[in-house]
């Protein structure tokens, strides 16, 4: 499998990190890199990452359903919203958020559009309790999310835009 | 050895080993606190909170299957709130079991039924849906179901650590978890079935079990796989004659509840539509089928006609016989025909070893031994292919007992994975790489040296010298290839040595001089298969021969007699480390008869009853105990289990050939004649594939 | 930062946040940055071990086991190499501190490892953060490499013969990893289940090797333990509950935010005097204390100061420091609902009590708020519950059990407001809020 040489160097770095016997711990993150770059958990990526790591593909298997955030099959979109309406947005209208975004984009929970670009995710607790509701966007966080908010993002991603094209609402950012 | 802990279980008084499990120490007083996920020999995984038990001074109930006991611990086991903790758990457990007993194979036999009869509530106060998922079937012999499932991890654990495969693994989080195998929908493994044999409940069934009987329609019989030359216990059950499934549950025999995939499946040769139920006579170059007393008289007026006129005959016995068996025909072919041209398929040089170790006590090793010594050099063998139970009892005292292991090997074996050192060397250069781990070996306390096909004559003799060089107690094992390869030549069925190893001093033909001698008036071949791969030299020959089916040697013959298995007959088999054990009848075939009674009929059908004595198992076997020196164990021990054949304590002094020693490098999808009638064997895709172990699927990806 | 700063905070940890560029290494330098760490060089591992253990400095993650004996099991002498792993996996809902921490002043953590390190003899951490946070984890990098640069970290920090290695590490979404055993099940590699304990990390931690394994805020807390002094920071908080702590007000109240305030500080005044009373002028209903494990306080059980051992008395937990608080028109048994989704969600599924039990859990509290409940399903629930307390592998059932029993027992009237098929009271009122 050949990855770009970004996310080489970036697995070269990884698997420097651990002692030499213990490689295997490299493994979530090479997956969860690697899947921002292909999309998805493929049985492909299992297995190299596997050879790479020196674990069995089942090993690596085992992983990969364990963790929410690594999706197999066709995985999420491009741009993933993820909607938190565990008790902290909860109590700040996350559900509502969420049933909101639902709507507007005609897709359930962990669903993607049609052409690949955006799905949508109610998550759990993304730890922006205090700013809640709170909406990740890949891995951008916004918080103290409106509705109306919400709807200018939502409309830019259908729109084609990216979420940092959409002026009106920014991430939050360090 | 250190102080006993004393503690207290349900008002017992008790002492164990510091670091005993309160489980364990409960279940040695006959206290059973009841788990799922507990599984002696396997790793801890307290996992099923079903052991939970009060401790006094703790707070709160603890996991007997993890705490140790200590000085002065005060447990119980049988209170309203242990009582409690297990309904609750087992209320909890059948929220997504699906209660399907009525059509579970395992329904009878089920843990958790028995868990939930003795400790569960009597109604569930469970009202919503069950989660569901379809039934997955992972090879010919391994289905899943896993709503079925409860999680409790056996089944990876006996893949991983008891077989060394680790083909299954979990996959998922919380309850949609499930296991899942390692070729993603199917398995690539050893198909041994010890996942399935291990699983509490029906999450795990049997392609050749399913759905087949109730447990409760079975007879068991407890007996010896005729494959390899291990020897494992496989208790059968039967139902009309019919075996429908082989296991080891009560852990009875040198295996306890191991078994391989022929152990467990591989019986099914037994009524495959080929077995042969009539005696066939050949008419006009053709065989026909007649009845036991013509084919007898056939024979036996043939034998006795060559006998008169002093001809040549040949006698070739089987290395699936009981010991009774070859016995019986080596004694034949002795007194009856009066020839010495008797012989086998040899597959490890034992008498070589034995001579080797003459003026020595205990070198031999045995089944137990490969659990409890504490270093091994293996050459030449790949054993997890070829010696599956030797495989996993090593295995199992590296587990335990970090058993330190050396191999010397051709190629990549399974043993490597936990070895000390592993040596790559051709078949036929093993020695080369002893002198590097002399001074390893020389350190260790004591050393279990097994050895295959490629080491004979005089090696065996240079290995023997080397093991004693290294000043410290050494054990051997000459491995062998099938279930009596080791009685075969025990019982004499060599022309150089009788019964015993007793030189005859007579002179014989070897099985290869048999097939190339031109003027050989007869061949009589027992339960052997010589001509899959060589010709009959002789055009004149009178071949007889006794088989299950009709092999490219019962083709040439010109009389076939039907015989019995393995599993249809009684009598002793002695295996790889000089263990007799006894096999018993399970099950029968119309027409067949055993090896035993055919060639007593014969005897009967030539006059030669009053020479022969009755062809009854036990009367033979007291003959065997008189004649054969390390054979006088009585039967009711041997019954009891596997006992040791002290071998000959001295030199055998005649050469037996090692040049004929060959081994047929069985490995688990193979098992000679028998191996082809098994539709189990045959159909696993490791077979299919070429390949016999994961390793080597993996190789071959 | 987030939210604006509350004139009653006392500002230890969180007190370079405000400066500009607090994330960088000149900043930090400029303002007592690494002075801790050299100070800890001058002093022996027990005199380190010491100065935490009188400094009652408490776990932050949210059992509160006391940090310097914790560190006081890893064995002196070892075989082995030991290792300095940190808890970044902050996801008990209500509780978003341990980012704050690492965004706003990730030198501060670098300088706790630090001197953990020294005070047990490691040579190698890893922060483990969980993998929603990714700009942390490259914000921690950037920090990670700032230290390399400016000899804070590396083979020999400072020239004096000091080696200590620093990484970061991802997770990809498992709330279970941040029960300490099963953060080092993933950080090997594997699922993250739980161990079987002892051993303990400590002793068998990371690649079993003894393992000093602490929340994000414990170890941010170090540097200023040590820098000034035990005494100082115990005289912060309250007996026994040393320091402040970062408290993450959220829900309904007119200035949610984070909040470092003394151990022991007054609930009500959190609520009223630093978030500004309850949103809109509503009664406060129920605050749950310390994140969604913890059982909830009705209002009147709410004057009560925050430590551990207070609210501990109080039959709550202080827990992460997550105070979530509810008004009048909160629907307990939504609440109840949302916080057993979230525990049936994240069960690793090892044991059978907290998989089965949450799963089973959800499914009634489900049925029950869609106004399909019967009166026995509150009984129930509350036995459910029961059976799962103190039965499960790890703390994780006990965390989904405890609450759901609180508001089983506390708010049973709401419970019994939703039988014979009537929607939900609250349905309407919450969304109009």
């Amino acid at each position: 499998m050949t990855f770009s040489p970004e996310l080489e160097a970036r697995f070269a770095k990884f698997l420097a990190k651990y002692p030499e016997d213990r490689k295997r711990s490299a493994t979530i993150p090479m997956l969860i890199y690697a899947q921002d770059e292909i999309g998805s958990v493929t049985p492909e990526l299992v297995a190299e990452v596997a050879k790479r790591v020196g674990s069995t593909p089942l090993q690596v298997e085992e992983v990969v359903g364990f963790y929410s955030m690594l999706h197999k099959g066709k995985g999420m979109g491009k741009y993933h919203v993820q909607v938190c309406t565990n008790i902290s947005c909860l109590l700040r209208g996350g559900a509502e958020l969420y049933e909101q975004a639902s709507q507007k984009l005609h897709l359930g929970h962990k669903q993607v559009s049609a052409d690949g670009f955006v799905s949508l995710e109610e998550v759990e607790c993304m730890g922006a309790c205090s700013w809640a509701p709170a909406v990740q966007i890949n891995y951008d966080f916004y918080h103290d999310v409106t509705p109306e908010q919400l709807d200018k993002l939502l409309s830019g991603l259908m729109a084609g835009k990216k979420p940092e094209e959409i002026a009106e609402v920014k991430k939050v950012s360090c | 050895m250190a102080d006993p802990v004393k503690f207290t279980i349900d008002g017992q008084e008790l002492e164990a080993a510091p670091g005993t499990l309160v489980i364990e120490a409960a279940k040695r007083a006959g206290i059973e606190i009841p788990s799922f996920c507990y599984y002696e020999g396997y790793s801890l995984q307290a996992a099923c909170r079903m052991c939970l038990v009060e401790v006094e001074k703790m707070p709160k109930m603890q996991v007997a299957c993890t705490l140790p006991v200590a000085n002065g611990m005060v447990v119980r086991t049988d209170t309203p709130q242990t009582r409690g903790a297990r309904k609750s758990t087992l209320e909890f457990l059948l929220t997504n079991h699906p209660l399907d007993c009525p059509v579970c194979d395992k329904g009878g036999e089920c843990e958790l039924q028995d868990m939930v009869f003795r400790y569960g509530a009597g109604e569930s106060r469970f009202t919503e849906t069950k989660l569901h998922v379809d039934e997955q079937q992972w090879s010919p012999v391994v289905y899943y179901d896993g709503p079925r499932c409860i999680l409790c991890f056996r089944c990876v654990r006996a893949c991983e650590e008891g077989m060394g495969v680790a083909a299954l693994g979990v996959v998922n989080r919380g309850a949609v978890s499930l296991i899942a195998p390692n070729g993603g929908d199917h398995l690539n493994c050893d198909e041994c079935g010890q996942c399935i044999d291990i699983c509490p409940v029906g999450a795990l069934t049997s392609g050749a079990y399913r759905y087949q009987t109730r447990p409760w329609e079975m007879e068991h019989t407890g007996t010896i796989c005729t494959h390899c030359a291990d020897g494992c216990k496989t208790t059968l059950g039967t139902r009309n004659d019919q075996i429908i499934r082989g296991n080891n549950r009560d852990r009875s025999g040198v295996n306890g509840e191991f078994l391989c995939v022929k152990g467990r499946y591989a019986f099914d040769f037994n009524d495959h539509a080929e077995r042969l139920q009539s005696p066939m006579v050949k008419v006009n170059g053709k065989l026909e089928p007649v009845s036991w007393a013509k084919a007898l008289e056939v024979v036996s007026k043939k034998f006795g006609e060559i006998k008169a006129r002093g001809g040549k005959f040949g006698v070739v016995g089987s290395n699936h016989s009981t010991n009774e068996e070859n016995f019986y025909l080596q004694k034949f072919a002795r007194q009856g025909l009066g020839t010495n041209n008797i012989d086998h398929r040899r597959t490890g040089d034992v008498v070589t070893l034995v001579d080797a170790l003459s003026g020595t006590n205990g070198s031999l090793a045995t089944t137990a031994d490969m659990y409890e010594r504490k270093a091994f050099l293996i050459l030449g063998a790949d054993l997890a292919v070829e010696h599956p139970l030797l495989s996993f009892q090593i295995r199992a005292n590296y587990r335990h007992h970090a058993a330190r292991i050396y191999t010397v090997t051709a190629r990549a074996v399974r043993e490597d994975d936990y070895a000390v050192r592993s040596i790559r060397k051709p078949a036929f250069s093993e020695f080369e790489a002893l002198e590097e781990l002399r001074g390893a070996l020389a350190a260790e306390p004591e050393l279990v040296i097994l050895f295959g096909d490629t080491v004979k004559g005089p090696d065996v003799r240079k290995l023997v010298e080397f093991g004693q060089s290294l000043s410290i107690p050494v054990k051997y094992t000459a491995l062998v290839d099938y279930s009596n390869s080791r009685g075969a030549i025990d019982m004499g069925l060599v022309p150089e040595l009788g019964p015993g190893f007793h030189a005859t001093g007579a002179a014989g033909l070897t099985l290869p001089e048999m097939l190339a001698a031109g003027d050989l008036d007869a061949l009589w071949v027992v339960g052997e298969n010589p001509l899959a791969q060589a010709a009959l030299a002789s055009k004149k020959a009178f071949v007889v021969v006794q088989d299950m089916f009709l092999t490219e040697t019962a083709k040439a013959a010109d009389v076939v007699l039907p015989s019995a298995s393995a599993y249809e007959k009684n009598g002793t088999v002695t295996n790889v480390c000089g263990e007799v054990q006894r096999v018993k009848r399970a099950a029968a075939t119309m027409g067949a008869k055993p090896d035993l009674e055919i060639i007593g009929l014969i005897a009967k059908e030539m006059g030669l009853a009053a020479t022969m004595g009755p062809w009854l198992p036990d009367t033979v076997y007291g003959e065997i105990r008189r004649t054969v020196k390390g054979y006088d164990i009585p039967l009711p021990l041997v019954a009891l289990g596997a006992q040791q054949t002290v071998p000959v304590n001295g030199r055998v002094g005649v050469d037996v050939r090692p040049d004929l020693v060959w081994s047929a490098h069985e490995n688990l999808f193979t098992s000679g004649t028998l191996g082809r009638y098994s539709k189990i064997l045959n159909s696993v895709i490791e077979k299919r594939s070429g390949a016999a172990t994961p390793e080597q699927e993996l190789a071959r990806q | 930062m987030y939210n604006q700063p509350s004139p009653l905070e006392v500002p230890v940890l969180t007190r370079r946040f405000r400066l500009p560029n607090s994330h960088k290494i000149d900043t930090y330098l400029a303002n007592e940055g690494y002075q801790a760490f050299e100070k800890a060089i001058g002093m022996s591992q027990d005199d380190i071990i010491n100065e935490v253990k009188a400094s009652g400095l408490r776990g932050r993650g949210g059992a509160g086991f006391p940090t310097g004996m914790k560190w006081s099991f890893v064995p002196r002498q070892s075989p082995k190499p030991k290792y300095i792993i940190v808890n970044g996996d902050e996801s008990e809902p209500g509780t978003c501190k341990d980012r704050l921490l690492m965004e706003f002043d990730p030198h501060q953590l670098i300088e706790g490892i630090l001197i953990a390190g020294l005070a047990v003899g490691a040579h190698q951490g890893y922060i483990y953060i969980r993998g929603e946070f990714r700009y942390l984890i490259e914000h921690m990098d950037r920090a990670i490499d700032e230290a390399y640069a400016r000899g804070y970290l590396g083979d020999n920090i400072l020239g004096r013969g000091i080696k200590f290695h620093l990484a970061t590490h991802s997770g990809a979404g498992a709330y279970e990893c941040g029960e300490e055993s099963a953060l080092l099940e993933s950080f090997e590699g594997k699922r993250g289940n739980p161990r079987i304990r002892p051993p303990f990390p400590a002793v068998a931690g990371a690649y079993s090797c003894p393992t000093v394994l602490n929340n994000v805020e414990t170890y941010c807390a170090v540097p200023s333990i040590i820098l000034k002094g035990a005494a100082y920071f115990a005289g912060l908080g309250s007996p026994k509950n040393g320091g402040t702590r970062l408290f993450c007000l959220s829900g309904h109240v007119n200035k949610p935010g984070v909040y470092e305030l003394p151990m022991g500080f007054n609930l009500m005044r959190l609520i009223n005097e630093v978030g500004g009373g309850v949103r809109g002028g509503k009664k406060l209903k129920a605050v749950i204390p310390g994140g969604s494990s913890c059982p909830v306080l009705k209002a009147d059980e709410c004057d009560l100061n925050l430590d551990f051992d207070t609210v501990a008395a109080a039959k709550s937990m202080l827990g992460s420091g997550g105070v979530v608080v509810m008004d009048e028109d909160t629907c307990m048994v939504k609440a109840a609902l949302r916080i057993m989704r979230f525990y049936a969600h994240e069960s690793c599924g090892w044991c059978i009590p907290c998989r089965e039990g949450t799963t089973w859990l959800r499914k009634v509290l489900q049925r029950f708020h869609d106004g399909q409940g019967v009166k026995s399903d509150i009984v129930l629930i509350g036995d459910l519950s029961r059976n799962m307390l103190g039965r499960t592998f790890c703390p994780l059932g006990d965390a989904a059990a405890m609450p759901t029993i609180a508001f089983v027992e506390k708010f049973r009237d709401e419970f019994e407001a939703h039988l014979d098929g009537k929607p939900c009271p609250y349905e309407k009122k919450l969304v109009a809020a």
